[in-house]
């Protein structure tokens, strides 16, 4: 018999937000008029988010094409050609074409295994492609310390940003006192550009779980929560899924196996606050409480919820376990540099060709992340920074980036690991905007708990928009300098102490950038508006729009004549620039 | 407990108090809240609050604190401007200026009619798509200022037809 052909249809959120679900329908409709031709199927990201709406066509027998920027209009081809006859639209292929196919060369994918293979929705997939054998391993063959032990020595760190070696944080809540013991999930990714968890959550629910799991048997918990924010609501709803799926295959509840372990998870959405991924705030958000740091220690290993053990781990840290126990902690050690192991997850995002979610080994560079695995710059602009980290973290210049990635040499920099969030940038990006952009983050998520950060962040905040108005002078560059060394230093939590790095590694590397808004009053970028000329060019139709929509009529000229804007009246509100049709109005 | 309760606040809490039963219920029970009636009114805070026992006070200092919680309602049609990192660098302060433009709104405000709520989002972790915005959950990607200004002028017809029939 002729096995029966699967579509498989990428509904994560970026899919979704691109029309994957219109893309879906329209595959149910063609399914309709030929039940016997296929079947569909839901996954999660593959990573490409530059090419979705994403379909993968496998045939049953282990072959497979993948099409990319699929619309509602192209499926009848789809179903017609390659469904029905068996012919590639080879136009539209993303893994036929050779320029495509580096974009997983150089990838190692441990976290991501199951992302965009799988259905999410079917507990089934998971354990067919090897899913849930290492909790039976650990359940059946190895004792809590034997696991903490294979943790430490796949030399894994925290991935959420803190960096922290998981094994060591296990073993501290597993020797805690106490016997009610907490693990917890920190699902609240908060930095903007960042969607790394989002993703792993979306596109493989269990292998989280299974990682919640074993680390529950490690430090002798039997109650679990994931932290998740509210604003991924196909997250909660897979996770809420997998979590009855996980109970009826008899993986969670009480006497697991046969073996007298007890698990039980909760989600708890998050409300809306940056700083609840801090462990402690999340703590207390969990508790129902408005989500504020406290000092440590006491560490959440000793007393964390409700005043228990609890040991807490990042999503892309729980990913990373069971394959861990399954391979071994040597084989996931032998991927990286000495001082960071394993594989990193990074969300792409900016001026980039290829945006998208990558996995690469520890140890690969900076520039072969952004030119081989992710195409390099977008509209063939060129190169200038990555900010890594997020608003926490800091922006490394192009000729900085031959360094591998790596907890330390990151740290060098003056940048950090981060959760994953990377943010590629070129020439038309003002280095002041975007640490603008960051302080301004943080500065409205601050708890308001450390008087520093409060107030600090909001002086630092005052100090950029006058730079960027034209109003800076070079005093400001030293208060910001100031401001930034106070704030590290007495501020309580990583919110506080990181939320300078944005300024102080793009003061470091593009001052140059600062001073030519103090001093001549330009933006080199051509992004700060206050600081911009308007003109407009012959392309100008003359139909009059801008006339009309400038407040402070400024522009004038004769109808179907090129319009002239006179900058003594001029506001720089950019209201014509938004409004032209035609591109013929240009800021200098 | 139940009875200090006004009818109207019944469907959201019971349950989600029992499932719970320690004070963590307390952002679910916000959370329930806002679903039910789109914000949080006053009214909910103090049955919760007689429900809980947790003092009035304590209660607005959390749904101050998180983002999440508002206590106006929202127009009819609410946009949200992401602010991501990618939106910013690929214009999301320009889709700003041209919402500003089209319907005299700054963030979290609502149009007099109750037609529109503008709000800024984080991410809505659709990155590659940026600059993006939502209306009513809807996603706009890849935006421009004139592809902008038709989508809301679409929405803006569809308000007013909406309005003539109910008028009718």
């Amino acid at each position: 018999m002729k096995s029966m052909k699967t579509v498989h249809v990428g509904l994560g959120t970026c899919g979704i937000s691109a029309g994957g679900e219109r893309v879906y329908q329209a595959f149910q409709t063609e399914l309709n008029q030929h039940p016997e031709a296929f079947s569909i199927h839901e996954t999660g990201c593959i990573g490409m988010c530059y090419r979705e709406v994403l379909v993968e066509i496998r045939d049953g027998a282990g072959n497979s094409r993948l099409y990319g920027d699929v619309t509602p209009e192209r499926v009848s081809r789809i179903v017609a050609e390659d469904l029905l006859e068996g012919r590639s639209i080879d136009e539209w292929l993303v893994s036929g074409a050779r320029k495509e196919a580096d974009f997983f060369d150089k990838q190692v994918r441990i976290v991501l295994r199951n992302c965009g293979k799988i259905d999410p929705g079917s507990v089934e997939e998971y354990i067919a492609s090897g899913g849930y054998q290492a909790i039976a391993k650990v359940l059946d063959r190895m004792t809590p310390e034997e696991v903490i032990q294979e943790v430490l020595a796949s030399g894994l760190r925290g991935r959420g940003g803190g960096g922290f070696p998981t094994g060591a944080k296990w073993k501290f809540a597993r020797a805690a006192a106490g016997t009610d013991k907490y693990v917890i999930c920190n699902a609240d990714e908060g930095d903007p550009g960042a969607f790394m968890d989002r993703s792993v959550l979306e596109s493989d629910p269990h292998a989280v779980l299974e990682g919640m799991m074993i680390a529950a048997y490690a430090i002798g918990a039997d109650e679990g929560y994931i932290y998740c924010r509210a604003e991924y609501p196909k997250a909660i709803m897979r996770l809420r899924h997998a979590i009855a799926q996980a109970h009826a295959e008899g993986l969670l509840g009480g006497n697991i196996r046969g073996k007298g372990f007890n698990f039980e998870i909760h989600i708890k959405e998050g409300a809306g606050a940056f700083v609840c991924g801090e462990e402690t705030a999340l703590i207390a958000s969990i508790e129902g409480r408005r989500g504020m740091p406290r000092f440590r220690p006491p560490f959440p290993a000793n007393s964390g919820l409700w005043g228990k053990p609890t040991n807490i781990n990042n999503v892309e840290t729980f990913a990373n376990i069971a394959w861990i126990i399954l391979n071994g902690g040597a084989a996931f050690a032998a991927y990286g540099t000495p001082d960071s192991k394993g594989t990193k997850v990074f969300a792409m995002a900016g001026k980039v060709r290829r945006t998208g979610l990558v996995e690469v080994p520890m140890g690969l560079t900076i520039r072969s992340l952004v030119f081989d695995v992710c195409g390099g710059i977008a509209n063939d602009g060129d190169f200038k920074a990555v900010l890594m980290g997020g608003p926490a973290g800091g922006c490394i210049p192009a000729d900085l980036c031959d360094i591998p990635i790596d907890y330390q040499q990151l740290n060098k920099t003056g940048a950090i690991m981060g959760s994953g969030g990377l943010i590629v940038m070129d020439e038309t990006t003002c280095m002041v905007d975007v640490a603008k952009f960051f302080l301004s983050f943080t500065q409205e998520e601050s708890c308001g708990k450390c008087t520093f950060c409060r107030i600090g962040t909001k002086r630092m905040l005052e100090i950029l928009e006058r730079i960027t108005e034209g109003k800076g002078t070079e005093e400001d560059l030293d208060n910001l300098t100031e401001l930034s060394a106070q704030i590290k230093s007495a501020s309580l939590c990583g919110l506080g102490q990181n939320a300078p790095n944005p300024v102080v590694t793009t003061l470091q590397y593009f001052r140059q950038e600062y001073e030519a808004h103090i001093r001549e009053k330009k933006c080199p970028a051509h992004v700060c508006a206050p600081l911009l000329v308007y003109s407009i060019n012959d392309l100008c139709t003359g139909c009059g729009s801008c006339a009309r929509t400038c407040p402070t009529g400024a522009i004038s000229g004769e109808r179907k004549t090129v319009h002239v804007i006179d900058n003594d009246k001029c506001i720089k509100c950019a209201k014509c620039f938004t409004v032209c049709r035609f591109e013929a109005v240009t800021k200098e | 407990m139940t009875e200090h309760l006004s009818p109207e606040f019944k469907p959201f809490k019971v349950d989600l108090w029992k499932y719970d039963g320690h004070a963590g219920a307390l952002i679910p029970l916000l959370q329930s809240a806002q679903e039910t009636f789109g914000y949080i009114p006053e009214k909910a805070i103090e049955s919760i609050s007689h429900v809980t026992g947790i003092p009035a006070a304590d209660i607005y200092g959390v749904v101050t604190f998180y983002a999440q919680f508002r206590t106006k309602p929202l127009g009819r049609n609410v946009i949200r401007i992401c602010n991501g990192t990618a939106c910013h660098v690929n214009g999301a302060k320009e889709i700003y200026s041209v919402i500003q433009d089209e319907l005299g709104l700054t963030y979290d405000e609502t149009t007099d009619d109750g037609v529109f709520s503008l709000l800024s989002v984080a991410c809505l972790g659709c990155c590659s798509l940026a600059p993006v915005i939502t209306v009513n959950g809807e996603t706009f990607g890849r935006l421009t200022s004139p592809k902008l200004r038709k989508i809301l002028r679409d929405f803006k017809r569809k308000a007013q037809a909406a309005e003539e029939t109910a008028a009718k």
